[in-house]
């Protein structure tokens, strides 16, 4: 089991508010990912589900009952932190089996768990070397293999895979992902890199200034985020918004459409602008293409695209595919803007 | 060959820094060597530096004179009693004060050090009069107790200074992973301050080692330390130069040497924190 229930959390640091009231249903078993920008508040609410950082008020339930108090070892989570931490004096058998030593594990059971363990993430043969004798990425499996053999009924990862290389932070996600597969346990996971979230979780917590602005599968908040906000942050390359002086009667004072829902054209379209800074990836090209007294547009093309720097263009874009915000920045359903 | 700017004041720099390291040894250098002359050398008004006739007559004397072995052993009690029973308040101090800071912890480590630099004459006589009530007069435990207390905001200032160094991740790590406070100190947080812990070690025992003030005032016999030992050449029986510099010798050569072994150990410690 590994259901936790956020009921009215809230957080300040002196008279600074850094979580304002949240609820949160996290499911037993499901991969939710926490995103945003950082200072947003999404590790403090990892740390105080963990019972790292006091709750200022609210409940925090973990698989039904009340935890808001309980210390950290009490409260059945294991946590894998952003710099590891590994104890650096113990070698990566001795970092792994000292939740079991706290816990009064037997010495035959230590010793299953850690084998167990080393085979799932690959350890088996460090597992005399000490931390600082290992890679990042071997090091972050130790972290995961100190987390696992605890058992938990959930897993806390804190922008776990922020110190390794891109091509490793690849490798690992999957890695993370397959291993919330194979354990069926909840996991909460915190990153401020949209695609992470994306690519793993099962639902997304979009947070923004120590508010969750909408919680949904990847999909959801991609087809239809709640605001502005939502709709920038998830994404890549982000949203184009174009903003407008609208009639009285409109609501709407700002677009947004996808750089995958524009098209590129020689001849004719909605919007005349010049190619500026091509960005050629191989297999599909990102163009920013200067409309006058507009915005500037990224429009994403085929690997093929021949357009070059200073080339004059017309974008268009599928109506349904546009989003309408009103003044505050929230999202106008599609009926209210067809009215 | 003509030498260049920068070999000129490479040149001027150590020979300045020769200078100051020689004229800052040269009392000790000096005891030393007095030490191996007779009385009427020793007061000489024309002192030879090194051509005289060299004699362990002192050493003898003072060896047969006085009770030196107690007083060393009397030393060591103190200085590394008072280390250690400073250590064991120091360690949870400062893990509070690293690790579970509040608005107040800066103001009480700075009280803290300004009690360092309070003259301790301005408390002799209250804590004469309560080691007198006490029983604590000339007894090696009064003497630990109070280089414990004159010694305990640096040993608390530098431990905080080396467990401020370390993530405070490691420890929360620790904490979720079933680690009461005694296991996140015992297990995590001491093996990793180790070369920190040693350095506040050593640095008290030599700074308990050549305290005098207390010691000459708390003591008599008993528990007279190597300090009040050589103190006690230069008193009613006149000023024997001499045996005098073959006491002070015998009292620091100890210590001399435990700086000399540890002195990478001591200058990494003390500048600990220092740089990143």
């Amino acid at each position: 089991m590994g259901s936790i229930s956020l009921k009215k959390v809230t957080k300040s640091f002196g008279d600074v508010n850094v979580i304002k009231p949240i609820d949160l249903e996290i499911r037993d078993g499901e991969f939710i990912v926490f995103v945003g920008p950082s200072g947003c508040g999404k590790s403090t609410l990892l740390r105080m589900i963990a019972g790292l950082e006091d709750t200022t008020s609210g409940n925090i339930e973990i698989d039904g009952q009340d935890a808001t108090q309980t210390p950290p070892a009490k409260r059945g989570l294991a946590m894998v932190f952003q710099s590891y931490a590994l104890y650096p004096h113990m070698s990566v058998r001795n970092n792994i089996a000292f939740p079991l030593k706290r816990a009064k594990v037997s010495e035959d059971e230590i010793e299953k768990k850690i084998a167990n363990a080393a085979k799932i993430l690959n350890l088996g043969d460090y597992l005399d070397r000490k931390p600082g004798q290992l890679s990042g990425g071997q090091r972050q499996r130790v972290a995961i293999g100190r987390a696992i053999v605890r058992q938990p009924s959930a897993f806390l990862f804190d922008e776990p895979l922020s110190n390794l290389d891109a091509s490793l932070r690849v490798n690992m996600r999957l890695e993370i992902s397959e291993l919330h597969k194979s354990l069926a346990t909840t996991m909460i996971y915190v990153t401020h890199d949209q695609v992470e979230a994306m690519t793993m979780a099962d639902r997304i917590a979009v947070f923004n200034a120590g508010i969750i602005e909408q919680v949904g599968t990847p999909l959801e908040l991609y087809n239809n985020p709640v605001n502005k906000f939502v709709a920038g942050f998830i994404g890549s390359p982000k949203m184009n918004f174009i903003d407008f002086t609208s009639d009285e009667d409109d609501l709407t004072t700002c677009l947004g459409v996808r750089p995958e829902h524009i098209t590129i054209s020689k001849d004719e379209g909605i919007w005349a602008g010049t190619v500026g800074v091509i960005e050629h990836l191989g297999s599909e090209t990102f163009l920013h293409v200067h409309v006058e007294n507009c915005a500037t547009f990224t429009v994403k093309a085929g690997g093929d695209c021949d357009l070059k720097y200073g080339d004059k263009v017309f974008l268009n874009a599928e109506p349904s595919k546009i989003l309408h915000f009103d003044a505050e920045g929230l999202t106008l359903s599609k009926n209210l803007v067809n009215a | 060959m003509a030498l260049t700017s920068g070999n000129k004041s490479k040149l001027i720099y150590t020979f300045l820094a020769w200078s100051i390291s020689g004229l800052i040894f040269f009392p000790i250098l000096w005891t030393v060597i007095t030490s191996f002359k007779t009385e009427a050398e020793a007061i000489s008004a024309t002192p030879s530096l090194f051509m005289f006739e060299w004699t362990l007559e002192n050493y003898r004397d003072v060896l047969a004179r006085s009770e030196y072995f107690n007083h060393f052993w009397n030393s060591i009690v103190i200085s590394l009693g008072s280390s250690i029973l400073g250590l064991l308040i120091a360690i949870p101090a400062a893990w509070s004060m690293a690790f579970v800071q509040t608005k107040r912890t800066k103001n009480l480590l700075m009280w803290m050090l300004s009690t360092k630099m309070l003259p301790p004459v301005g408390v002799l006589i209250p804590i004469y009069l309560l080691f007198r009530d006490f029983g604590l007069l000339d007894t090696k435990t009064g003497l630990v107790i109070v280089m414990t207390l004159i010694n305990l905001p640096i040993m608390v200032w530098m431990l905080y200074t080396y467990f401020r160094e370390i993530p405070n991740e490691i420890l929360e790590a620790a904490r979720m992973d079933g680690a009461t406070i005694g296991e996140e100190i015992f297990h995590v947080l001491l093996p990793i301050a180790l070369p920190g812990i040693a350095s506040t070690l050593l640095l008290n025992v030599i700074l308990a080692w050549n305290e005098a003030f207390w010691t000459l005032i708390l003591t008599a016999a008993n528990a007279a330390p190597l300090t009040a030992f050589i103190a006690s050449y230069s008193s009613p029986e006149g000023l024997f130069y001499a045996k005098l510099s073959a006491a002070s010798a015998m009292a620091i050569v100890p210590i001399l040497i435990l700086g000399w072994f540890s002195q990478k150990q001591l200058v990494r410690g003390l500048s600990f924190g220092a740089v990143k």
